[in-house]
């Protein structure tokens, strides 16, 4: 791809004697949606560490941002964002305190920070509720401002850890079409998520089993290619082969 | 004849000091079912369980479970009832079959007594006999969680978010061992946020804000959505989902999957001009098929009656 | 009943899995009586004295060998000047100094009294305050013997420490230690056990069981009582074998008080676990509300007398206090139950009232 914006190449990480990422070979390319899958224990969470540069793989190489994983981790997460759902934002703390926290920690300046504080509030349409504590907060707006606060400091991707559960069907769009809006925008998205249905809102998604990658393409080709009417089918033609421990 | 009630609920509300779980909730429930409660955190779910299983008291309204009154009749209700909680309630620092001898013994029962129902389940555990629980993967807690809800023969099972957090594999695996405990006449209410899974139940309600939006039988819910429904294909999808809420003849316009779903005003909508728009928009891939609306849209819809799109329901 | 002992067992087996827990529960009696009994005590031995004698008489060197001889004062060093009292202290090598004045058994003789001076590191009072005195007596014991027959000016008090001559702290410390130790185990442990059980959600499923929340409340009791009481003898086996305090009163007296103290602290633990959701609250409160007036106002450490009033006044609702009382006058007086029924008294309306509270407060429901 010639603007592969994530790049491996036998990516491989070992703990010891297990292979928990087992040489994958990918490319992500710019604005594109890319729904990463697989059962729990698969390498997922493994690989994801070292695409954001928090782990360092045993062989192989991997470009994100343009910047190795092995030699530039701290360019690469100048670059990316981060969001999930579980650990994101400060429930104490009020929205706008949550966006000048982060907003700090990704070192914008006061007045980029006041700006973008004000337009983001607007755009989540929060500035009634913008200090009140997030605890207080409906779960979709919640979503929708992490996601935002991920991409304050205008990263080239984002990535998105389980970001949907648990919301109802039309939070859960609201939320997707920012997704939409944000590869638009020319930020690629990456994203892990247990729903099988939600990965076919990817434009393009890879099944992990066992560290290696079972399948990898858009989900039409995925479906056309098994045979199989859904993502869900593939998951487990691919999975159930394997002991389920 | 209809079937007599496992549970009937009257004008069930329910609140936590300024929160309200709970708003004026019916429902009948005739023995044997398999009923499926669907909604997102913080509908509702978990306090309408808690009610039934005589964990909770109503601010008002009845609820009637196995022909016994929730408040005054509660410990008959509760020798009964097998109660499967969110997030697998099991001892972690206990092993597999310390959990299940446990449960059993609290229940006054033993594990060999009703070996024949949970057989099925257990077998498939017995391997990790010795194996603590907090050891054991997210399908295998949810296994042993429902063994340890069965061993005294429950006549009614509530099980209330049992597939959240666990894969697909084990998701499908879990619905196949309802369907025999149905077979075995037992009444099985059960919860998910899930819209995938509600087509496997025999009747579902949906559960938005603390109010019941719709409850039927999967087709019948399906049945709600009155008006054509189509696919619309682009590349683009962002800019399709725009031009297709612009459209001035627009009902909804929603993402699914990799296409989006419309609905129009109109009677019948005129697809040359939806067409010639899209064109317009640059969106010259557009293509547009007719389809049949599934549950989500069904639910999604009746989320738009009630007018709940605006905001979410608060946690809780 | 089976499904009573089905509980039972399963609140052993959580005992016994974690082998940390276990090994803290058994092993942290031993522990702090070992510590209390040798690192932390108050009496004092190897005091390191300096001797100014600016006078070299008779009643000096008496006075001095006296001293020293006393087994409390372990080194002398002479001191030429007053002078060099002040860096002897500052480089730790001395603890106390005193100080004839020059020509002091001739002015003793002469005019009936004498300036002696001791000098004590005012940086740690409680120390000092022990040796002046120590020193102090030792004096008076040798005026006494020189001079009390002839001349005996006014009254001089001769201060006898009944029941511990010695003043040995480990006599005090045991009674404390069971106080602090029992107050560990039961309610700590009870109040945590019961709120990791509403933490995990199996309270949930306790509750839709049969079993009633009065069979739950003593299937969580019972464990920790008899965990307590192993404790206790424990305690008790040590501090008479390795620490040879005495039992001056009946045995059986004791340990039936303190099978009441833990019932005590066992229905402070339930009730705790009541009117809290998580562990984490359990322990703060269990620890903060606890623990540290078991230590600091009970009695164990700081004399309830000593306090001001309004913690004398708070102190009272502390059932440490009551117990130490007990178990003091039992192992240390050899009282007998005529003399600590009121403060029995005390700790049996304690228990009722909390159990009662508890029991009221342990909904059937969840709130």
């Amino acid at each position: 791809m010639a603007d592969a914006v994530i790049h491996t190449e036998n990516l491989t990480r070992k703990f010891g004697a297990f292979t928990a990422v087992d040489a994958i070979s990918f490319s992500i390319g710019r604005g594109e949606i890319f729904g990463f899958l697989g059962a729990n224990g698969a390498g997922k969470t493994t690989a994801m560490k070292m695409l954001t540069g928090l782990l360092r793989p045993t062989s192989g190489s991997a470009s994100v941002a343009g910047f190795d994983v092995r030699s530039e981790p701290e360019k690469i997460k100048q670059n990316i964002g981060y969001m999930s759902q579980r650990f994101s934002l400060y429930e104490d703390l009020s929205p706008k305190e949550n966006i000048r926290f982060w907003g700090g920690i990704y070192g914008l300046d006061r007045k980029t920070l006041r700006e973008k504080s004000a337009r983001l509030l607007e755009a989540l349409d929060l500035q009634e509720a913008a200090d009140t504590r997030l605890s207080s907060l409906p779960l979709g707006w919640k979503q929708k401002l992490a996601f935002s606060v991920a991409q304050l400091h205008e990263p080239k991707i984002v990535f998105l850890d389980e970001p949907t559960g648990g919301v109802d069907p039309v939070t859960r769009r609201r939320f997707w079409d920012m997704i939409y809006e944000t590869a638009d925008n020319g930020i690629t998205v990456f994203v892990t998520t247990h729903y099988m249905d939600e990965a076919e809102y990817c434009d393009r998604i890879s099944i992990m089993v066992d560290g290696r990658m079972a399948a990898i393409g858009t989900p039409d080709a995925l479906k056309d290619e098994f045979g199989v009417s859904s993502i869900d089918d593939l998951f487990i033609r691919l999975v159930r082969p394997t002991p389920i421990e | 004849m209809i079937a007599p009630s496992a549970v009937r609920i009257a004008e069930v509300g329910k609140s936590f000091g300024a929160v309200k779980a709970l708003g004026r909730v019916d429902l009948d429930i005739p023995q044997g079912e398999l009923f499926g409660c669907i909604g997102a955190d913080g509908a509702g779910k978990t306090t309408l369980f808690r009610i039934i299983c005589t964990l909770l008291l109503p601010d008002r309204g009845r609820a009637e479970v196995l022909g016994f009154d929730s408040v005054s009749d509660f410990r008959e209700i509760r020798r009964r009832l097998g109660y499967m909680p969110g997030r697998f309630s099991l001892y972690q620092d206990l092993s597999v079959e310390e959990n299940l001898r446990f449960f059993a013994a609290v229940f006054g029962t033993t594990v060999g007594e009703n070996y024949d129902l949970i057989k099925d389940i257990y077998t498939q555990l017995e391997p990790f006999r010795e194996r603590r629980a907090g050891k054991l993967s997210g399908g295998m807690k949810q296994k042993l969680a429902l063994c340890c809800a069965l061993v005294h023969r429950p006549e009614l099972l509530v099980l209330d978010e049992p597939t959240t957090g666990v894969d697909a594999v084990s998701r499908r695996e879990f619905w196949q061992m309802l369907k025999r405990l149905k077979a075995e006449g037992i009444t099985i209410l059960v919860s998910t946020p899930y819209m995938d899974e509600a087509v496997l139940c025999d009747r579902i309600a949906f559960l938005q804000k603390g109010s019941v939006l719709g409850v039927d039988t999967p087709c019948g819910i399906t049945g709600l959505f009155t008006r054509p429904l189509y696919a619309v294909r682009a590349r683009q999808k962002y800019r399709l989902i725009t031009a297709l809420r612009r459209y001035p003849h627009a009902a909804s316009a929603y993402a699914f999957g990799g296409s989006v779903h419309y609905s129009d005003k109109r009677p019948a909508a005129d697809l040359r001009d939806l067409l010639a728009w899209l064109d317009a928009s640059g969106l010259e891939d557009a293509g547009i098929t007719q389809i049949e609306p599934g549950i989500e849209d069904a639910f999604m819809a009746l989320m738009e009656l009630q007018g709940e799109t605006g905001t979410e329901g608060a946690d809780g | 009943m089976k499904s009573f002992r089905g509980f039972v067992l399963k609140e052993f087996l959580h005992i016994f899995r974690d082998r940390r827990t276990a090994a803290i529960l058994f092993g942290m009696p031993m522990l702090q009586l070992l510590l209390f009994g040798y690192a932390i005590r108050n009496e004092i031995s190897e005091v390191k004295l300096g001797i100014c004698d600016l006078s070299h008489d008779q009643a000096t060197r008496a006075i001095t060998s006296k001293l020293l001889s006393s087994g409390t004062f372990s080194a002398k060093r002479n001191l030429r000047s007053p002078e060099e009292i002040g860096p002897a202290f500052a480089s730790g090598e001395m603890n106390e100094a005193v100080v004839f004045e020059p020509g002091f058994a001739a002015r003793l003789q002469r005019d009936g009294f004498c300036d002696l001076q001791v000098i004590t590191d005012g940086s740690d009072p409680n120390v000092s305050r022990i040796i002046t005195g120590y020193t102090a007596s030792v004096i008076q014991d040798y005026l006494g013997e020189q001079y009390a027959p002839f001349s005996a000016p006014g009254v001089v008090p001769v201060p006898v420490m009944l029941f511990n001559p010695a003043l040995r702290s480990v006599y005090l410390f045991v009674p404390g230690l069971m106080a602090l130790i029992l107050m560990l185990v039961s309610a700590l442990m009870t109040s945590i056990s019961i709120t990791r059980e509403k933490e995990i959600g199996t309270m949930e499923v306790l509750l839709v069981s049969s079993l009633r929340p009065t069979e739950i409340i003593l299937g969580k009791v019972a464990p920790y009582m008899l965990l307590a009481f192993i404790n206790v003898l424990t305690v008790l086996a040590l501090a008479f074998m390795v620490f040879g305090v005495p039992c001056r009163g009946s045995l059986p007296l004791l340990i039936l008080e303190s099978l009441l103290f833990i019932l005590t602290a066992l229905s402070l633990g339930i009730f705790i676990s009541t009117i809290t959701a998580s562990q984490q609250a359990a322990m703060m409160i269990s620890l903060g509300g606890l623990l540290l007036p078991t230590i600091l106002l009970s009695g164990f450490i700081f004399p309830v007398a000593s306090m001001p009033l309004p913690l004398q006044v708070f102190s009272n609702i502390i059932p440490a206090k009551w117990y130490l009382i007990i178990v003091r006058a039992i192992m240390l007086k050899g009282a007998d139950f005529s003399y600590l029924w009121q403060e029995t008294l005390v700790l049996v309306l304690m228990t009722v009232l909390l159990m009662a509270a508890s029991i009221r407060k342990f909904s059937e429901r969840l709130q």
